[in-house]
Parts: structure tokens; sequence; C-alpha cells
């Protein structure tokens, strides 16, 4: 009986500046696939509330980073995810929903968006709770691993207060880095996420 | 028995991943990361539904030349540059095939230069070359494509830093920790020896496993040379004991 031979991860390496070209074509101006992957996750026959998020991104002194890469991966608005691996009963799959998102900061304004639906509440592990959240996946030239962060929601502030994750951060202030800020603008819900790498505010980000 | 031998439940968690087989945030030699590197330690997560599972693609939102870097942006002819044919697995790391693994990639044209509004590099654009493909592995985690060799090109970091010839790669597998991003180099080239971004990584194994080899056996005659870059991602668990990933359970 041989152990197992464990392979090591590959390597991971920075995006680079141009990360647009292979993953944005169109923002890095030109146009090549028919099919792009982007900021809209939704459409007319999607279930659940329409948000928008929208943020931006700083670096170690407050400047705000043009050059960004940003996926997210959420639960459709029944709180079930569309991938065979989630076996939560009683949860239907939403035809209309992915749950998965690519958006860039703008190369002028440093704003990222997505278009959405609020998620539902999935189950933690071991039965635990969890409340309604986005997983947010972020690269760019400079950050040489990709960081995982969070999206809570600023009116889920009871659910918020016993999930799972936010409590594990034992730092109470630095939960608030995850938990966006639910506006109204021009008759649309928008919830405002900002991102800080490093220094005053600093984001909290996860080893998954 | 092997671990290898059972398959993981679909909610399986994964291992955890080992930071030493990546470079750390904060990188000095390569200056950019200084300001754009956590501070904070990372918070370690139990791995929940929302770590191990991940978006999956389906063949058809991906166009018929998608994967074909000589012919996807060919207007009035063929690029320009070495013809090569790059091919390898993407496995776990258990040595289990990643199917139906979306794999993309971009790169520099044979002069060193991006086909980007960003790019000032006075290398010259080709009008026939995109620098961009992606695909799908197979059930046996193979991909394959076609491309023009990318040249070196300088950039801003010490006065005279030269990337070495590389092709960036993004590749969303099975579950959200396998995410990943990394740049595949060509062997042979001097340049490796001392890049700033490549030498972040503290480690020469993992160093030399983005260095893509010459292979031979997969050359077309009188048209490609071919390049063999293997990828491993994070392994699956083959099995969960009292830890239920899925909401039901005991704690």
């Amino acid at each position: 009986m041989n152990a197992p031979q464990i392979k090591r991860e590959t390597a991971s390496q920075t995006a680079g500046p141009y990360v647009h070209i292979g993953l944005a074509p169109q923002a890095a101006g030109f146009d090549i696939f028919e099919n792009n992957f982007g900021p809209v996750l939704v459409n007319d026959q999607t279930k659940g509330e329409r948000i928008r998020i929208e943020g931006r991104v700083f670096d170690g002194i407050g400047t705000v980073l043009k050059d960004v890469l940003i996926e997210i991966w959420q639960a459709n608005a029944e709180g079930k995810y569309d991938h065979p691996g989630d076996l939560q009963a009683g949860k239907a799959i939403d035809p209309n929903f992915r749950g998965w998102g690519r958006g860039c900061t703008d190369f002028e304004t440093g704003v990222y968006h997505f278009e959405t639906i609020k998620p539902g509440s999935v189950a933690g592990r071991n039965g635990r709770f969890m409340a309604p959240h986005i997983n947010v996946w972020i690269v760019a030239r400079g950050i040489n691993l990709g960081l995982n962060t969070r999206i809570y929601f600023s009116d889920e502030a009871e659910a918020n207060k016993k999930d799972a994750v936010l409590n594990l951060i034992e730092w109470e202030a630095r939960r608030a880095t995850l938990v966006a800020q639910r506006e109204t603008v021009n008759g649309q819900t928008v919830y405002r996420f900002d991102i800080r790498i490093q220094g005053d505010g600093e984001t909290v980000f996860f080893d998954i | 028995m092997s671990l290898t031998g059972r398959a993981p439940a679909p909610d399986a968690e994964y291992m955890m991943r080992d930071t030493s087989s990546h470079p750390p945030a904060h990188a000095p030699g390569y200056k950019t990361s200084v300001l754009r590197s956590p501070k904070l330690a990372l918070i370690s997560l139990q791995q929940s539904l929302s770590e191990v599972t991940a978006p999956q693609f389906r063949a058809e939102e991906l166009g018929p030349l998608d994967h074909d870097l000589i012919m996807n942006y060919a207007k009035d002819g063929l690029p320009i540059g070495e013809r090569v044919i790059v091919h390898g697995f993407v496995q776990d790391q258990l040595g289990r095939p990643v199917k139906n693994a979306l794999v993309e990639v971009w790169q520099a044209n044979a002069s060193g230069r991006y086909r980007h509004k960003k790019d000032g590099y006075i290398g010259a654009l080709d009008p026939n070359f995109g620098g961009c493909g992606r695909m799908l592995t197979d059930e046996n985690g193979y991909y394959r494509y076609r491309t023009i060799k990318p040249g070196p090109y300088p950039w801003r970091n010490r006065v005279n830093d030269w990337r070495p010839a590389h092709i960036h790669y993004a590749i969303s597998g099975s579950g959200w920790v396998q995410r990943l991003i990394t740049q595949m180099y060509f062997e042979g080239d001097p340049l490796i020896a001392t890049c700033p971004i490549l030498r972040s990584i503290p480690d020469e194994e993992q160093i030399r496993g983005l260095v893509a080899l010459q292979d031979t056996s997969a050359f077309v005659q009188l048209d490609s040379r071919a390049y063999r870059f293997d990828i491993v991602l994070r392994g699956q668990r083959a099995t969960l004991f009292e830890n239920a990933v899925n909401g039901g359970g005991a704690r």
C-alpha cells in the first residue's frame, strides 16, 4: 500500500496589466469572441430582487486602481448554487441564473459594477448558518495570488450577526469591511462595496 | 487502497492551499506588489458550499475558433511569428483529471506587443493577431491550442527588466478554491533566470513547473513546433467523515 503522491498546486503568477485581453477583450479595445463573459448575471426571466453592486479598489496609499479584474460567484434567490455539488434539499436551480460574473474597474473612474440579484441564504458547513453573501475573486497587476473575499448586505444586519464566517473574524471592526451598503440610486437598488487591498480599513481576505 | 481510486463526493472539501507553492503577496523585487499586497493575515475558512462549488461552462458558449490563436483574429493573412502548439493536462493534486475546466489564455504577439489600449510598447501590432483564446478540457483533462510564440518585452520595474516570453493562463475548475491565474514560460529562454515576477516564487521546483518543455512528439510536420504545459489545481479530498460541507448533519 503506497501513500498517494500528492502533487503541488501550480504556482500562481500575477494577472498582469493586460489581463483584459484574455478575460475581457472588449475592455482591452477589440472584438474577438462572439460570446463575452461580463458583469451582467441576470436576464428578464431571472428570479429574485434585482441589485447593482458597485465600488472601487484602493491600494496601500489610497490610490484608486483602474486595472483590476473581479469575478463574483453566488447562489440564486433561493440560496442554491448552480453546481452538482450543491445537494441542499428543497431548493431549485434557476435556469436563468448561473450566478457567475466578471467585471473590470473602469480605466477612467476605477468603478466596477455587477448587475445581479440578491442571493438567498446558503446552508453553511455542518448545518451552521450563513447569511446571504457573494464570493469575490480579485486579480490585477501586482497581485501575486488572487484575493478572495465576500460581500454581505447592510440590510441583513440580523442575519450577519449569526453568520458563521463573519463570526470567525475575531476583530469585530474588520467585519464591516465585508458589508456592502444599500442605497437607492435613480430607483435602482445599489450596494456599494469598496475594496481596500492594504492599509487603513484593509478588507478582510480569506485563505479558502 | 489509494486515495485516487475513490471518487470524491460532489460536495467534498479541497485540500488546504500550500502557500509556499506560491509567490508571497509582498514581493519587493516585483515593485508593483508593494502597495497591492494585504498587510494583515488572511482569515482561514473551513470550506462551505460557497468554496467547493464554481461556475460550470458549456462547449456551446465558446466559438469554433476561440481556441485557435492563429486564426481567430486573422483578417487578411496569417499572423507573423513562430507557429507553436501548446498542450497538456489539467489535473488535481491527486492526479485526477479536471474535466470541463475553462482554460483562458492571452499573450503578446511575436514582437512582444499586446493588443491592449494601454500597451504603448514600440513593438509593432500584428493586424492578424488578437492574442487570446479559450477552451474547455476534455474528459481526460486535456487541452490543446495553437498560437504564435510570443516575444519578450521590456517593462517598467528595474531599468532594464524584460519579461521572458510567456503566455498568461486563467483556469476555472470544479470548485471556487481551484481558481488559478498563472503564466507559462518557454524552455531555454535566458530571461527566465532573472525575471522578478517569476523569481517571486520562492521555490525552484515550482518555478520549473511553469516552464513548458519543447515536445517533439507533438510537432506538426512542416508546420508547427509544440510545447507541453501541465497544470495542477487544488485536490478534492475523497471522503468527508464527520464534516459535512453541505447543509445538514451534526456539528
